[in-house]
């Protein structure tokens, strides 16, 4: 199994051979492979190298419009859900080595999870909503539903305040409630890798915490991918992190180096809240 | 400076408005109120067009109804103005009514939805943009063509391997009015279904949900009201109907709900009436607004219930 | 890894669903090719069987007449143009002033809500309900008769809300810059409105009013009711004379009869000699109908490059 041991995966040569990174090597769970990405013709991704460790958060920042969300969204294509856009490079997926690019985008969907800015259950129970991924793979085995759904609310720490109304609408939770719904309904299938897209930007301060405790839970048990605007976020709460600016990978490296010594002045201005 | 006169020179006469800035001032006022009060008139003269409908309805049709009691008029199941010995049972007209509007809403429903789920969920911009003017296009047919192709082209159709479909029938001209209220339905749900925020497909294709899953699963049930709405206001139409049942479906008043046979719908009763000459006070010329009553009732609950979805529907997002 | 056992079946999934997707999406171009070979069907099939009688000049110069050969639609014509010569005159400026209003100067108060719930309802009033309206009150108590006045004043009635609803829209449409530099200006309420808002939402306006006056056309039903004949064989007076005052409005009190009325006369007769004139007059009636529409359509869309 490939290791992130690499020097690769640094964007420039000057910032090569001085990767302090605080995991003992880590085992890759996908990589991203010269990824470019157009939305019409306007590119948006500029050669993307990044690599996602297994197990681990990855946090991808960066000053608005600097493509995090976009790399993002690459990872279960939802970008093909919209005439117009392309890819260019790949996303390598291990162990089995498959590129996400090329891949069926309904298949790469089925194995990767994503939560959303803004909090998006279902019109549907609270129940039905975690059931949702496993009715999909043609799950529809009460027991088994009943057992996966406990576990998936219970993953998202949700499960104590809603057990005793499984069955009434979703939209009748709180904000925080909702997000924390849609990170089990994610978590539910038990995706390869979980997508985060700034999932604390809607949610008041308490609600944000409860989310962050929570992904700090489940570090060490799923593959997470995170996009923040809030740079303290990913200081709290990730093992990884990439800068991006302009459509292009800055720097990448151990969120503890990353925030205490940023190789790249880009970095550091945005680090040090020079803008952005 | 001193050769450019200042536009507003107060109290002094000023060729520009005609008199004093203050006069001119008042002069506006003047026309902005009576503007003001012109305009809500012409709204208040729409609210008199409704006064003006229940009043008919009600000071024509109450000399109807001294003469025949309300619980007949509901329960009778015969309709026989012109006869020496009259009935008066509504039943009968609303039975042909509903029953031919039920076989329109058979057709606009499942093609209505799923032309609707077609459009907004698989069709391109390109193929929307084209149909959409379409089906509006569609929309403008009079319906005394649709009448024509029910009678003549339709009910002939359906004969050739249904023989025993009389020349007048409830069939055809449902059938017909089914793809008449076509346009309207599936263009009232792919509005609502559009309207459906995009973050809540994505929550579906980001579990790996197929376009078909996420139309079934997601969008229909999060426009579920819009739709309802679309499939009332269709089924108020179809209700309100009169030319394509006045030709297609013949005057018999029968009561029951057979659509191989034909019977006077409500407004082809009315159409009926009005074709002859009918004398002024007479109790079959009040009955016309009796009957008309209930169309106006039946339509006019389907309208509020319809409207209200719709309005309820637009508030949620 | 779960996940990659489940692989194999996952496959599966993504290509039942895209069977799925396939078959849905036949389905809808399916109705969609149903719904268009109806209205090619039908319009075609009247083409085809009013032939002989579109192809003669008697058919548009002829009165309705027993004998199905000789008869023509010169009398409904003329009844259809001085109706909705009325429809138009009335409908136009009441609905427009009413749109103006609700959507300019109406205060958020109870009478405002009553007055926009009945538009909303009146536009889903059967028409045929217009045409007892127009029965009871403007033929009997107004006694107006069954006259091209009261047909055409029952068609305006029927189109108010198609029109009132266009304004509304147009004029929500006009972006709020416009308005403010008319304000900015010096220019009051009415003057922003009289000058800037009202002519720039005139496009709007005008596809509501085309696709009223096409529906306004096309009705049958509140026609018949107030009792117009079918058998006109005459022409309404000239609204134009010679002699001072060149105009006279006798032809208000005709009897008439128009387009929609003597098709279904034509339709309803058992001889098939007359359905043939009904599918002629359906050729007309409809290319009238449809061109309208169309054109409405068009000047939308181009509309709506315009605001790109």
């Amino acid at each position: 199994m490939t290791h992130l041991d690499s020097v690769k995966y640094m964007a420039g040569a000057e910032v090569a051979g001085s990767t302090p990174v605080v995991m003992s090597s880590p085992e890759l769970r996908a990589e991203v492979r010269n990824l470019s990405f157009w939305y019409g013709k306007t590119q948006a991704l500029n050669g993307i190298n990044l690599p996602v460790a297994d197990k681990q958060i990855t946090a991808m920042i960066g000053p608005s419009g600097c493509g995090k969300s976009t790399l993002l969204r690459c990872f279960n294509r939802m970008h093909d859900l919209y005439p117009g856009n392309r890819y260019g490079g790949e996303i390598r997926l291990y162990p089995e080595d498959r590129n996400l690019i090329a891949m069926e985008p309904g298949l790469v969907r089925l194995r990767i999870g994503m939560v959303f800015q803004k909090p998006n259950p279902f019109p549907k129970s609270i129940f039905e909503n975690v059931a949702a991924g496993l009715r999909v793979r043609g799950i529809g085995d009460k027991r088994v539903l009943n057992e996966r759904v406990e576990q998936a609310l219970r993953g998202a720490a949700l499960w104590d305040e809603v057990k005793g109304r499984l069955h009434e609408s979703a939209y009748g939770l709180s904000g925080g409630q909702q997000q924390r719904l849609c990170i089990a309904r994610a978590l539910a299938p038990q995706p390869d890798i979980l997508l985060l897209d700034e999932p604390t930007s809607a949610l008041d301060p308490i609600a944000t915490a409860r989310i962050e405790d929570l992904l700090v839970e489940l570090r060490r048990t799923i593959t997470t991918v995170i996009v923040t605007h809030n740079m303290q976020q990913a200081a709290r709460i990730s093992d990884f992190t990439a800068y991006m600016h302009m459509g292009k990978l800055v720097e990448y490296n151990g969120t503890n180096a990353i925030f205490t010594n940023p190789k790249d002045k880009l970095t550091s201005d945005y680090i040090t809240g020079r803008f952005g | 400076m001193t050769d450019i006169a200042p536009l507003v020179s107060h109290g002094a006469a000023d060729p520009v408005f005609g008199g004093t800035t203050a006069q001119f001032l008042r002069r506006r006022a003047l026309w902005n109120r009576l503007a003001g009060y012109v305009l809500a008139l012409a709204a208040l003269a729409s609210v008199l067009v409704t006064v003006g409908i229940v009043y008919v309805l009600i000071s024509e049709s109450a000399a109807f109804f001294r003469q025949v009691s309300l619980f007949d008029f509901l329960t009778d199941t015969e309709w026989t103005p012109m006869f020496e010995n009259a009935h008066f049972g509504v039943m009968t007209l609303v039975s042909a009514t509903l029953t031919v509007a039920g076989i329109a809403l058979a057709v606009a429903i499942p093609a209505g939805l799923g032309l609707a789920i077609y459009l907004s969920e698989y069709a391109g911009s390109g193929v929307r943009e084209t149909v959409k003017p379409f089906l509006e296009l569609l929309e403008g047919v009079p319906t005394v063509v649709y009448g024509f192709f029910a009678l003549l082209l339709v009910t002939p159709m359906l004969q050739s391997f249904m023989p025993e479909l009389s020349g007048f029938n409830m069939l055809a001209p449902g059938l017909v009015m089914g793809i008449m209220i076509l346009p309207y339905t599936a263009s009232v749900s792919e509005d609502a279904m559009r309207s459906v925020p995009m973050g809540l497909r994505e929550a579906g294709y980001a579990l790996g949900y197929s376009r078909f899953r996420v139309a079934l699963q997601v969008v229909v049930p999060a426009a579920l009201s819009g739709i309802t709405a679309a499939f009332i206001l269709g089924m108020s139409r179809a209700v309100g109907e009169t030319m394509v049942v006045a030709i297609a479906a013949g005057q018999n008043p029968n009561y029951g709900f057979n659509p191989m046979e034909g019977a006077a719908t409500i407004t082809a009763y009315i159409v009926q009436m009005a074709m002859g000459d009918l004398p002024h006070g007479s109790i079959a010329y009040q009955s016309v607004f009796a009957v008309g009553i209930v169309l106006f009732l039946i339509t006019l609950l389907f309208n509020l219930v319809g409207f209200y979805l719709r309005r309820r529907f637009r508030e949620e997002y | 890894m779960n996940a990659a056992n489940n692989c194999k079946t996952l496959e599966q999934i993504v290509s039942a669903n895209k069977r799925i997707d396939v078959v849905m999406a036949s389905l809808g171009i399916l109705v969609l090719m149903v719904a268009s070979a109806m209205l090619i069907g039908v319009f075609v099939d009247l083409l085809t069987s009013g032939w002989p009688r579109l192809i003669s000049s008697e058919f548009y110069t002829n009165f309705p007449s027993r004998h199905p050969e000789k008869a023509g639609i010169l009398s409904a014509m003329t009844g259809t143009s001085l109706v909705m010569l009325v429809t138009a005159v009335v409908a136009i400026p009441l609905g427009v002033a009413a749109g103006l209003y609700l959507e300019e100067y109406a205060p958020r108060n109870w009478l405002t809500d009553i007055i926009e719930i009945n538009v909303s309802n009146l536009a889903g009033v059967p028409s045929i309900i217009y045409g007892l309206l127009a029965l009871g009150l403007f033929v009997h108590t107004f006694a107006l008769g069954e006259t091209i006045l009261t047909a055409g004043l029952v068609l305006a009635l029927l189109i108010l809300p198609v029109i009132i609803v266009s304004t509304r829209e147009a004029v929500r449409g006009i972006p709020r810059d416009l308005r403010e530099a008319a304000y900015g200006l010096g220019a009051d309420k009415w003057q922003a409105v009289r000058m800037y808002v009202l002519p720039a939402a005139r496009p709007g306006i005008l596809t509501g009013v085309i696709v009223g006056l096409a529906r306004a056309i096309g009705e049958a039903a509140p026609v018949i009711t107030i009792g117009a004949l079918t058998f006109i064989a005459f022409l309404p007076p000239s609204p134009i004379q010679a002699e001072a005052p060149f105009i006279n409005f006798e032809w208000l009190s005709s009897p008439f009869t128009v387009m929609p009325i003597q098709l279904f006369n034509w339709v309803s007769r058992p001889q098939a000699e007359f359905h043939i004139n009904a599918a002629a007059t359906g050729v007309v009636l409809m290319a009238m109908t449809l061109a309208m529409n169309a054109l409405a359509i068009y000047i939308r869309l181009r509309l709506r490059r315009h605001d790109r």
